[in-house]
């Protein structure tokens, strides 16, 4: 989405009545749970909203059923808070319908990878110019501890408490597998900075921009991310001129790998490879064409419409 | 219409180039068969012969004739393919009865219409012989033994070489015989050949070889038939000055939705639905309209109801099993007030049950298929024309009463095709919702109006109006709250809404005496069929009426007056229900026809029903017979 000047008017021109201030997109105060990585992704995007000073009338945020999918009630935007794994269908007529809106989902694991996974993939092909936020806790939080795609095997949950019995699905070779994937990047909660810059580089991708975002859930996963979290170097951060930013990092994330997100060979590989959580920028393509492009239509005016109508019913008179 | 049969004369052609001069058959109407293999293109003919006899103004109803199997085996009688035109002097409502004309192109095929008791006893049956000299001896044993059982009704069997003459013109006859047989059809029906000759240009556009091989076989169909045959049927044009067009339901519903103003339709292929996102993808591009087919019927309804939300009311189109996928969103909208139009194209049921063929199985599926109170409107376009207006009263409905509207089609209106008036659409129909000038920060998106239920909706795009739409239970901010109070006001303004509407709906019309013995109330493309039965039953001195509802959620008011005014009341539908004399069967646990059911527990009237469930639109005469029983004997009809 580029964010240049008013999206609403369609011209260039800054709007200086726009909010600019985090506080002016909060919505309702946030019910998570204290420690919940959610509260850090809301502020991230509150202030990814402000900075980009985005219009809150022309601003929807799509989402599914879940913990995470209480996101947009606590933006002062639009929101369309819908059914559980079909926050995608939502954002796909959102934006056939009004293409100059900028429109952001957000999902679980279990909504995105689970019961809407047939519509992440097609959504994926589409290409439609949407940010999508993933929030991975690799469990279903809001019904209560149930295993999830994303479930590391092994992990006991009330489902399976012997373990879960499947290796994860892992949402980024999935991605990153589908035709015409456009943006696919990695970021955690609980890495503010690099978690910023990656939903700005998202935001600023004309096409569908997929963050996986790792989210501790404290209440039902509190172990999962606890590794990564405490010892920093056991994460590898991607670095490229065309990636995301990782500058404001500094020490604490020794471990850098050069990838080209260019590259989707090279892509494909770091993210098979599980053996250590990777955060950076994977993949993008700003050239993979875009379903609201290619789909465009003229706007007809009703009188046009008229005219067409006519020479329809033209074509089956008797 | 029983006397319209009957000819009205038998007088000589005029100066014949034949023979000898043939015996011509003056009736109101007549109905005409032609089948063949799948592939050997009957339909076309039928389509072609249709669209000829509207253009002089005849009145038309075609049927197609769908064989079971996309590529059934040749020459038998389940994969017989084909169109069953009905031609009128005046308007033709529907299918008819019987066959008075059959053109075959082999035997199994017409003993597939046989089986069925398509085919009037008296029928005249133009059938290929080219069988009966095949080389193959079992093609030759089938002929005979086709003929013998054919043979048990007075069919008048003639003769007639479709694949020999083809093969003078064409190398693959199977790709001729159709033309050459349309050919034969205009020289009896007395059609227009310049007209035949313009529709099969119209069929072969962009083709000049295939249009100038046709009209070489519709000609040498012609000239044979003026040597060989001595019957022609004259069913009077009455041609019209008013404007009419010939389409089916689907292209009506196409239409109906470009006039309705709606831009946008999600859907996924399913039959018998797709023929709208067919005549959409053509047509919808050059309204500046976007026909969007989904990963599945889940994302065609979800996609919908993101466009609506987010502006213009969009809509989706379905059959059966895809309503049933569209559920859990339909709730959704239902819950979040956001307009949409879903079309139900029904066809036979449960589960994929009978693809191609009509059912109206779906009414109680559309009106309560979902989980918890979903108060929402179904309606039920009765004729062809109907499916185009009813796109434009169904778009107004769900943005004024911010709901979902059904609207059931079925496979019979579908397929079926027929001259209507060209409507006159009106361009306010094409206003742009919503509205979205600013509002005040903090308005409630749902500030119901505690009497109507109704309130203003607040579209993204509008300055001051944010907020979250959830399909949570929700206070007047759409505030998620499950308190007592919260959810039952909420249930209470989205049920009040219909109840308004109801308010605004003119009662329904009788047709037939204002009292009587009987009253058969339908809904969907049955109406031809019983208004016909009971102009058929009154002529017999029957004391029948009709009533056809065109709104089943809300019910139209008034119905509980006008049912007292029979002796008996009986829904005529095209879904299953128990036969009362069915063993086990009690007037207790009898399941009834759907819309029976309803309007018992809306009336308490002891409203019966007939019904079949025989994958055809129903006929007249079957129709008929139930009338009489129920109004003579009041029994178990
Ligand atoms: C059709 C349907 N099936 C099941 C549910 C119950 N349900 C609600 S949220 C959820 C899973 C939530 O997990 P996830 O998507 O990972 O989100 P989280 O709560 O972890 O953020 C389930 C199974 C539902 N609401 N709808
Ligand atoms: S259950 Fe887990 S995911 Fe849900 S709000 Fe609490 S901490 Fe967050
Ligand atoms: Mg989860």
């Amino acid at each position: 989405m580029s964010g240049d000047g008013c999206s609403l008017l369609g011209c260039g021109v800054e709007d200086e009545d726009r909010p600019h201030d985090m506080s002016e997109y909060a919505g309702a105060a946030a019910r998570w749970c204290p420690g919940c990585g959610d509260h850090a992704v809301l502020t991230s995007v509150q202030r990814l909203l402000a900075e980009e000073r985005l219009a809150p009338e022309s601003t929807v945020f799509v989402s599914g059923i879940g913990c995470s999918s209480r996101f947009p009630h606590y933006l002062r935007t639009y929101g369309f808070h819908g059914l559980h794994g079909r926050a995608l269908p939502v954002a796909t007529g959102v934006k056939l319908e009004r293409p100059d809106f900028d429109v952001f989902v957000v999902m679980g694991d279990g909504d995105c990878c689970s019961i809407g996974a047939g519509h992440w993939l097609h959504a994926t092909r589409y290409n439609m110019d949407l940010t999508v936020l993933l929030l991975d806790n690799a469990i279903y939080g809001l019904t209560k501890d149930q295993t999830s795609p994303t479930t590391p095997q092994g992990f006991a949950t009330k489902t399976q408490p012997k373990g879960s019995w499947l290796p994860p699905l892992n949402p980024l070779t999935t991605a990153l597998g589908v035709t015409n994937a456009s943006f696919v990047a990695q970021t955690a909660e609980w890495v503010p900075a690099h978690l910023y810059e990656t939903l700005k580089a998202a935001y600023h991708h004309d096409g569908f921009s997929f963050v996986r975002i790792l989210q501790r859930c404290p209440v039902w996963t509190p172990t999962i991310f606890q590794k990564a979290v405490k010892d920093s170097t056991s994460v590898e951060v991607l670095v490229h001129d065309e990636g995301v930013p990782a500058a404001d990092l500094g020490r604490a994330f020794p471990n850098r790998i050069v990838h080209d997100p260019r590259d989707l060979h090279a892509a494909r590989r770091l993210a098979e490879d599980t053996s250590r959580i990777r955060l950076g920028l994977l993949y993008r393509d700003p050239s993979a064409p875009r379903y609201e492009e290619t789909r465009a239509l003229p706007k007809h005016t009703a009188e046009e419409r008229m005219r067409v109508l006519e020479a329809e019913l033209d074509r089956y008179a008797v | 219409m029983d006397t319209a049969k009957a000819p009205v004369g038998d007088v000589p052609a005029p100066a014949a180039t034949s023979r000898r001069a043939p015996r011509v058959l003056r009736v109101r109407e007549h109905t005409v068969e032609i089948v063949s293999d799948s592939g050997e293109g009957a339909q076309k003919c039928g389509q072609i012969f249709g669209a000829v006899s509207a253009k002089m103004g005849n009145g038309v109803w075609t049927v197609e004739i769908i064989p079971a199997e996309i590529q059934p085996p040749a020459r038998t009688p389940p994969g017989g393919s084909g169109n069953r035109v009905r031609i009128g002097v005046g308007p033709v409502t529907n299918g008819g009865d019987e066959a008075n004309l059959v053109v075959a192109f082999n035997e199994q095929v017409l003993l597939g219409r046989h089986r069925l008791h398509a085919i009037a006893d008296d029928a005249v049956i133009l059938l290929d012989d080219v069988w009966s000299r095949h080389d193959d001896a079992e093609v030759r044993r089938q002929w005979e033994a086709g003929l013998l059982e054919l043979g048990s009704k007075a069919y008048r069997i003639v003769p007639v070489p479709l694949e020999e003459e083809s093969q003078k013109l064409v190398e693959n006859p199977r790709k001729g015989k159709n033309m050459f047989a349309l050919g034969v059809l205009c020289w009896i029906y007395g059609r227009d050949l310049d007209r035949a000759r313009e529709q099969i240009a119209h069929q072969f556009r962009g083709k000049k070889d295939a249009t100038a091989q046709n009209v070489a076989l519709l000609d040498a169909g012609h000239a044979w038939a003026d040597a060989h045959l001595d019957l022609r049927v004259d069913v009077p044009a009455t041609p019209t000055d008013a404007a009419m067009v010939v389409t089916n339901g689907n292209e009506a519903i196409g239409m109906g939705a470009m006039a309705a103003g709606m831009s946008l339709c999600a859907m996924y292929p399913i039959t018998p639905a797709t023929s709208v996102s067919h005549y959409l993808g053509e047509a919808f591009d050059r309204a500046g309209g976007l026909l969007h087919q989904a990963e599945d019927e889940i994302a065609a309804a979800g996609v919908a109801i993101g466009a609506s939300y987010a502006g213009r009311t969009a809509f989706t189109i379905t059959s059966g099993p895809g309503l049933a996928l569209k559920t859990e969103f339909l709730g959704l909208a239902v819950m979040t007030e956001t307009p949409l139009v879903l079309v139900d194209v029904q066809r036979g049921g449960p589960s994929t049950g009978l693809p191609t063929k009509v059912e109206q199985s779906d009414l109680l599926a559309a009106m309560f298929g979902q989980p918890g109170d979903a108060p929402k409107v179904v309606l039920a376009p009765a004729t062809i024309e109907e499916c185009f207006h009813v796109m434009v009263t169904a778009r107004r409905i769900a943005e004024s009463f911010r709901v979902p509207v059904l609207v059931l089609s079925d496979a019979n209106l579908a397929t079926g095709v027929q001259p209507w008036p060209r409507p006159t659409p009106d361009a306010a129909w094409q206003a742009e919702p919503p509205e979205l000038t600013a509002v005040a920060e903090g308005t409630k998106p749902y500030d119901w109006d505690g009497r109507l239920g109704l309130s203003r909706r607040v579209a993204p795009g509008t300055p001051g109006g944010m907020h979250t739409v959830t399909g949570l239970s929700h206070d007047e901010r759409s505030k998620v709250a499950y308190d007592a109070e919260t959810h039952a006001r909420g249930c209470t303004m989205r049920s009040r809404k219909l109840a308004v509407l109801q308010q605004t709906l003119v009662p329904p019309t009788v047709v037939g005496p204002a009292s009587g013995d009987l009253l058969v109330v339908g809904w969907g493309s049955t109406k031809g069929a019983i208004e016909e039965a009971a102009d058929r039953a009154r002529a017999e001195g029957l004391s029948v009426a009709t009533l056809h509802l065109r709104f089943l959620s809300p019910l139209e008011p008034g119905l509980t007056e006008v049912f007292r005014r029979y002796r008996r009341v009986m829904t005529v539908e095209i879904n299953y229900s128990d036969a009362p004399d069915d063993p086990f069967v009690t007037e207790e646990n009898r399941r009834r026809g759907q819309l029976s059911m309803l309007l018992r527990s809306a009336t308490l009237v002891d409203v019966d029903c007939w019904t079949l469930v025989r994958g055809e639109p129903l006929r007249p005469g079957q129709v008929l017979a139930a009338m009489r029983r129920r109004a003579q004997t009041g029994g178990g009809a």
